[in-house]
C-alpha cells in the first residue's frame, strides 16, 4: 500500500536524526504515541507531540517509561500503528513489555537513541551498549527485530521500514539509534506519498465466530493475522503461555509450541529481514564490521588502510537482529580477520566471532562517550595483520 | 435464549470452565455483576473491552467473552489508556486487585484519575496479594497479619476511595460482595459515564487473608459485611478508612463531571491550533 500523504512531510530538509525519525514514523502511519522525555531521545518526542495533532493522531507523554511501553500495546490492540522512545534506563524501564509485545505478538516499534551507561550514565554522549538488551533484555526466550541506522535519512527510511517489518512479522522492533546520530543534521529527502511502500496490518479474513482463533497461522506461515478490538472476535489476549485461541495453558508442550514459533518466526527470517552494506570487500584481507555511527567511523579507517596499502573492507549490518548471518559466514571463508568496532566493550562481536568460524575475529572497543578515532581502528587492523 | 440457559453464560468463556478461583472468594461475584449490567445497559458487549493486571483478580479478563487482555503486574491501566485512546468508541473496564492496581500499579492509577482517562475501574480488594499466597498489600488493615508481615501489618494502609477522589476520578464508589444490587447498579450507572470511574469491591479472601487472620470463612465474611457495613452515600472519602474487622462504610461517594483526557485534548489542540488540528474522536456524546 501506498503511505497516507497525510503524514508524509514531502520535501528536501535539514534535519536531526530524532526529528526524522519521527518523520518516517508519521509517513509509516504512526498516529499513536506514547512516551516520555529523557536525553538523547527527546526531540522525538516533542517533534511527535507537535506533529501528530496535526495528522490525525494522538500523543500523550505518560507518567513513566513503563507506562508508555505498555500503553502503546493498548493503542496496537486498538488498531493504531504506535511507537515509544527513550534512551538509557527508560529503555531499562520497559524491558517487561518488549517481552509481553513479543509474547502477545504486537506490532511496535521502540526507538532507542543510545546514550553511554550503565546506570544514568553519560546522559548527552554516545554509546552503542544496549545491543544485547535489545535482543535478549526481557526475560525469557524470544527474538526481535533491531536497525542501526547511520544518519538522519536513515532514521528517516528506516524507521518506515521498521513499522513495515513491525507489522509484518507481528513483533516489536528496536531503533537503535544513538546519541550521534540522532543529534547530526544532514539533508534528508522525503519522497512524495506515493512512492512510499508501506505495510498494512493483516486481518483475519475468516467472520467472528465461535471457532475463530487469535493465533492460528495460515498454512506456510508462522505469523497469524491480527484482528482489531471491537468487531466481535472477542478474542482474549494474555502474556501467560497459551495456545492457538489465545486461552492460557500451563504446560510444557504448550510452551514448546509458543515460543519455539515466536523465535522461529524471526531467526528462520533472517534471509529475508538481512540488510547490510558492504565497501571494497572483494580483495580484503580485513573486513572491518561496525553498525550505526561507528560504520561511519570505520570508513575513514578503511581509507586510512587502503592509503597504506592494507586491503581493508567494511560490512555493515543494518538489521543487526537477527544478524545477517548467511553474509558474513561466506566472508568468513574469504577473509584473514575480522575487526569489530562498537561503542561497547564487546556485544555484537560475539554474534560476529560465533558466525566467523575459524576467522580470527579482534574486537576494536571503546566504553563510549565519544567516538572511536579512526587511527585507533587502523592500528588494530595493522596489529591483526602484522 | 432458552429458558434454562443460566443469563450469565453467554456472557462467560464457558469452555475455560471451571475458573481458577477458590470457593468463597469474592472475585465471581464481582464477574457476576458485571455482567448483570451488562444485561441490564444492553450495551453491545463487541464494545466493551475487559482489561486486567495480574493476580487472582486479574484472571477475570480471561472469562469474558468479550475482547479481554491479562497484561502485566500492575499495568493494566496504562495498557486499557492506549487501547482507549487507539478507539474512542470501546468501553474499557479495568478489573484489578488491591495489589496490581495500587502498590505496583499505584502511580499509574493517581495519574489515570488525574488526566480523567475514560476507564472503569474496579478493585476486588480482598487486603492481600491472594495470587501469591497472601503478603502485605498496601491495603492491609493495622495489624493483620500476611506472610510477609508475619508479625502484624505495621504500616499505615491506603484509602482506596480518598485516594481515587483527591487524585480526580469523576466516580467513586464502595460495595462489598454482599451489597450485589448496589454493585450492579453502579456498575450500570458508570457504563455510559465519561470518565476515570472507580468502584472498590471489598471481597473475601478465604484462602489467603480470611483464615490467617481468623476471619472466619466466605461466609463468615458476608456475614460481616452485612452486619458492620454502613450506607453512607456522599460520605466524606478522609472518613471511610477501614480497620481490622472494624466497621466498612459503603455507597457512592463522589459522582461529578470534567472533561476526559481526549475531550481536554481536543479543546486544548483546537484553541492552539485551529483549522491546522486534524480533529480527532473523543468516544464521549454530552
Ligand atoms: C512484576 C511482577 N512482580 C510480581 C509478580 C507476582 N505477583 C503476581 S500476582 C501478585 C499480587 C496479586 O495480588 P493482588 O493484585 O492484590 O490480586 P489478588 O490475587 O489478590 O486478586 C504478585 C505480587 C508479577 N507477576 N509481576
Ligand atoms: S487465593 Fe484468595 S483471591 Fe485468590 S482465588 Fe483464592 S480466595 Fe480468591
Amino acid at each position: 500500500m501506498k503511505a497516507d500523504p497525510r503524514g508524509v512531510l514531502t520535501g528536501v530538509h535539514f534535519l536531526d536524526g530524532d526529528h526524522a525519525c519521527c518523520e518516517g514514523a508519521l509517513a509509516a502511519g504512526c498516529r499513536c504515541a506514547f512516551g516520555y522525555p529523557i536525553t538523547p531521545s527527546t526531540e522525538v518526542v516533542e517533534r511527535i507531540a507537535q506533529r501528530l495533532p496535526t495528522v490525525g493522531g494522538v500523543f500523550l507523554q505518560m507518567e513513566d517509561e513503563i507506562a508508555s511501553s505498555i500503553a502503546i500495546q493498548g493503542a496496537a490492540w486498538g488498531g493504531k500503528k504506535v511507537l515509544s522512545v527513550s534512551s538509557g534506563p527508560g529503555i531499562s524501564l520497559m524491558m517487561e513489555h518488549i517481552g509481553l509485545a513479543a509474547m502477545t505478538e504486537t506490532p511496535c516499534v521502540f526507538v532507542n537513541v543510545q546514550r553511554a551507561g550503565p546506570s544514568t550514565g553519560l546522559p548527552t554522549l554516545v554509546a552503542q551498549a544496549d545491543m544485547m538488551q535489545a535482543r535478549w533484555g526481557s526475560h525469557g526466550d524470544y527474538e526481535v527485530i533491531a536497525i542501526c541506522p547511520n544518519s538522519p535519512q536513515e532514521c528517516f527510511d528506516l524507521t518506515l521500514h521498521a513499522f513495515n517489518l513491525a507489522e509484518t512479522y507481528r513483533t516489536p522492533v528496536m531503533f537503535m539509534m544513538d546519541e550521534a546520530v540522532g543529534h547530526m543534521t544532514e539533508r534528508v529527502v522525503i519522497p512524495a506519498a506515493e512512492q512510499l511502500e508501506v505495510v498494512e496490518r493483516r486481518r483475519p479474513r475468516e467472520k467472528p465466530s465461535d471457532q475463530y482463533a487469535l493465533y492460528r497461522c495460515e498454512p506456510g506461515s508462522r505469523v497469524p493475522p491480527m484482528p482489531p478490538v471491537g468487531e466481535g472476535y472477542r478474542f482474549h489476549v494474555t502474556g501467560l503461555t497459551h495456545d492457538e485461541r489465545g486461552y492460557p495453558v500451563m504446560n510444557a508442550e504448550a510452551q514448546d509450541k509458543l515460543v519455539r514459533r515466536l523465535v522461529d518466526k524471526i531467526r528462520l527470517a533472517e534471509p529475508e529481514l538481512a540488510r547490510y552494506e558492504e565497501f571494497q570487500v572483494d580483495d580484503a584481507d580485513v573486513v572491518l564490521v561496525a553498525y550505526g555511527i561507528t560504520s561511519r567511523v570505520v570508513q575513514r579507517s578503511m581509507r586510512l588502510a587502503r592509503e597504506r596499502g592494507l586491503k581493508v573492507g567494511v560490512f555493515r549490518p543494518v538489521v543487526v537482529w537477527p544478524f545477517p548471518e548467511r553474509r558474513l559466514r561466506e566472508l568468513a571463508r574469504r577473509v584473514k580477520a575480522f575487526v569489530v568496532a562498537e561503542l561497547n566493550l564487546g556485544q555484537v562481536v560475539l554474534e560476529v566471532e560465533r558466525l566467523a568460524g575459524g576467522t580470527r575475529t579482534v574486537l576494536a572497543s571503546h566504553a563510549g562517550g565519544a567516538l572511536h578515532e579512526p587511527e585507533a581502528i587502523l592500528k588494530v587492523v595493522q596489529e591483526v595483520l602484522r | 435464549m432458552s429458558q434454562h440457559v443460566n443469563p450469565v453464560e453467554p456472557f462467560l468463556r464457558m469452555e475455560r470452565m471451571p475458573h481458577i478461583w477458590c470457593p468463597g472468594c469474592g472475585i465471581g461475584t464481582v464477574v457476576n455483576c458485571f455482567v448483570r449490567a451488562l444485561l441490564k445497559t444492553q450495551v453491545d458487549i463487541d464494545k466493551v473491552s475487559v482489561v486486567s493486571g495480574i493476580g487472582c483478580t486479574g484472571r477475570i479478563a480471561g472469562y469474558f467473552r468479550a475482547d479481554s487482555f491479562h497484561t502485566t503486574h500492575g499495568r493494566s491501566i496504562p495498557f486499557a489508556t492506549g487501547l482507549k485512546m487507539a478507539n474512542p468508541e470501546l468501553s474499557v473496564w479495568n478489573f484489578s486487585g488491591d495489589g496490581d492496581l495500587i502498590a505496583i500499579g499505584g502511580n499509574h492509577f493517581i495519574h489515570a484519575a488525574r488526566r480523567n482517562a475514560d476507564l472503569k475501574v474496579v478493585c476486588v480488594n480482598n487486603f492481600t496479594y491472594g495470587m501469591t499466597g497472601g503478603q502485605v498489600a498496601p491495603t492491609a488493615p493495622l495489624h493483620s497479619l500476611a506472610t510477609t508481615a508475619p508479625y502484624g501489618a505495621f504500616e499505615r494502609p491506603f484509602n482506596l476511595p480518598f485516594l481515587a477522589d483527591s487524585s480526580g476520578a469523576v466516580y467513586v464508589a464502595r460495595w462489598t460482595t454482599f451489597h450485589v444490587r448496589q454493585l450492579v447498579k453502579s456498575m450500570e450507572e458508570i457504563m455510559h459515564k465519561p470518565g476515570f470511574c472507580f468502584i472498590e469491591v471489598i471481597a473475601p479472601c478465604p484462602t489467603a487473608y480470611l483464615r490467617r487472620n481468623r476471619l472466619g470463612d466466605g461466609l463468615e465474611a458476608m456475614r460481616h459485611y452485612k452486619q458492620s457495613s454502613k450506607v453512607v452515600h456522599g460520605a466524606d472519602t478522609r472518613s471511610v478508612d477501614i480497620e481490622l474487622g472494624g466497621p466498612i462504610v459503603v455507597g457512592k461517594f463522589v459522582d461529578r463531571d470534567r472533561p476526559t483526557t481526549l475531550e481536554a485534548m481536543r479543546d486544548e489542540l483546537h484553541k492552539s491550533l485551529g483549522d491546522k488540528y486534524v480533529p480527532y474522536p473523543t468516544g464521549v456524546q454530552r
